[in-house]
């Protein structure tokens, strides 16, 4: 669904992506985790276009993805993210919120987009805040409804970057909640994230970054018990340890 | 907080207070003492000069160049006829003018070097002619060519200079809409006019409300100039009224106090617009 082949990221100078290569089935939970700075954003970031890889190729959904592609609009629509900051729209009401992407780019009616702004609203549990702005929503609450602003446009894939860092600790879990139940209906995600217990229950494969290069794929088993390489078991051994 | 914990009678020792002479310059009835003997002092000054000079005050005749009452009914004065056609060039001008400056803030940010160049180019331009140099510009040198007369002339030069000030004023509300936003819109699948169009501009718009009321002002304020060229407005009107009548400080002041009446109204509707777009 997802395949890199020998993709290579700049900015100005500097070497963001490194020869990736790595492919994504359809339904496969990915979980990439790595230091800061190991372009694990960058990666997914280029899955949607929001930034444009140099050379390599990289396919979403059977559309190759480059910045003169005309088919960038539809190949967005597939491809969901929830992102660090929330970026809901704050001068939008939460159902507003949910409903401009179904209205202006799927263009349905409004009644049509209501129903999915209300559906979806329902599946990340707060239908009680659809006429509340997003500034007066908690931190989880504002991402849960992030949540279901890409789930209203239908997507088939889901790339989180990130998406409870920017939380409160006691407010992390509604949000992961939420996202083990999407994983378990089967949609395609890909997720950047240093929860190592979200990782553990949902991962099909686990990406180890650093420094733009892939280090490790694995399996979560073979990746939390017996990992290959030394710095990942070094990482590991940090993040589980705090 | 609870509200108690600022109460009357505080538990702790009381702070040491400014010294007496601090105390008094700090005060409202100081302040508005003072506001009151220089602005007194100014007025005595303007009147003892005017007086030394034999100046013969007509503030009398003044209301029948607002409006006069005779037996063919009511009408409007000069000033009043004046003032509705600087509203309608102030109005037709500033409209032309953010047009043109939303096009030129959306070519500077458009990324292409032609537009960036083209923005620019014309920034430069416009800013570094003085006004009245650009309205005779426009009077003698392109009227003639293009065919278009005075009225004309000084519509698109308002409209063009004021275009260069509000193309900056939309260029600096758009950029405070922070990036999160526009990856989220594309992100939805919008396209960039339309995330433009739903999600950037509408946050812009309380960044460039208060600027823009500033340049509305402005823009009633400079078009004042035209009248060296003899357009009909509100400062034409005084030129008139003083070559028949030689009234020129009654009206100078009456033409100066209606300018201020009209900026201030117009500063008082926006604020309150304003505070209908301030959302959190």
């Amino acid at each position: 669904m997802i395949e890199f082949e020998s993709v290579d990221k700049y900015y100005g100078a500097f070497h963001a992506l490194k020869d990736i290569s790595i492919t994504v089935r359809e339904g496969e939970r990915m979980v990439i985790c790595g230091p800061s700075g190991s372009g694990k954003s960058t990666l997914i970031r280029c899955i949607n276009g929001l930034e444009f890889h140099n050379s390599g190729t990289l396919t979403v959904d059977g559309i190759e993805v480059h910045a003169h592609s005309k088919k960038m609009p539809i190949l967005r629509q597939q491809v969901g993210m929830v992102f660090q900051q929330f970026n809901l729209f704050p001068h939008l009401t939460v159902l507003e919120n949910l409903m401009i992407g179904p209205m202006k780019v799927r263009k349905l009616d409004r009644d049509a987009a209501e129903q999915v702004a209300r559906k979806y609203l329902g599946r990340v549990h707060i239908p009680e805040q659809a006429d509340k702005y997003p500034g007066a929503l908690s931190g989880g609450q504002q991402q849960r409804v992030a949540i279901a602003r890409s789930l209203c446009m239908e997507s088939r894939i889901l790339l989180f970057d990130e998406p409870t860092s920017a939380l409160d600790p006691e407010m992390i879990n509604e949000v992961l909640d939420v996202m083990v139940e999407l994983a378990e209906t089967g949609m395609t995600m890909v997720v950047v994230t240093h929860e190592m217990g979200f990782a553990r229950k949902v991962a099909d494969t686990m990406v180890f970054m650093e420094q733009g290069r892939i280090v490790e794929v694995a399996s979560p088993e073979t990746f939390f018990t017996n990992p290959a390489s030394e710095r990942c078991q070094a990482f590991l051994q940090q993040i589980l340890e705090t | 907080m609870p509200i108690a914990s600022v109460s009357k009678s505080p538990k702790g020792r009381a702070l040491p207070s400014p010294p007496a002479f601090r105390r008094m310059v700090d005060s409202t009835t100081f302040s508005v003492l003072l506001f009151g003997v220089v602005v007194s002092l100014i007025v005595y000054g303007a009147f003892v000069g005017a007086q030394s000079m034999g100046y013969n005050w007509q503030w009398y005749r003044i209301p029948a160049y607002f409006y006069t009452v005779t037996e063919d009914g009511f009408q409007w004065g000069e000033i009043c006829t004046g003032l509705v056609r600087t509203l309608m060039l102030s109005g037709t001008a500033f409209a032309l003018a953010v047009v043109l400056g939303l096009i030129v803030a959306l070519l500077r940010l458009s990324g292409l070097v032609v537009g960036t160049g083209l923005a620019i180019a014309f920034l430069e331009a416009i800013r570094n002619i003085p006004l009245l140099v650009l309205l005779y510009l426009f009077y003698y040198v392109l009227g003639p060519i293009f065919g278009f007369d005075r009225y004309w002339a000084s519509i698109l030069c308002l409209a063009v200079f004021h275009a260069a000030l509000i193309s900056e004023i939309f260029r600096a509300g758009i950029n405070a809409v922070p990036m999160g936003q526009w990856e989220a819109a594309t992100s939805i699948g919008m396209s960039k006019i339309q995330a433009f169009r739903y999600i950037i501009l509408p946050q812009s718009i309380r960044f460039l409300l208060p600027p823009m009321t500033g340049e509305g002002v402005h823009m009633i304020k400079s078009s004042a100039i035209v009248s060296v060229i003899a357009v009909a407005e509100l400062t034409t009107a005084g030129r008139n009224i003083i070559s028949d009548t030689y009234m020129s400080f009654e009206i100078w002041f009456t033409i100066a106090a209606v300018y201020m009446v009209v900026t201030l109204i117009l500063s008082l509707g926006v604020s309150v617009i304003e505070r209908r777009y301030a959302v959190d």
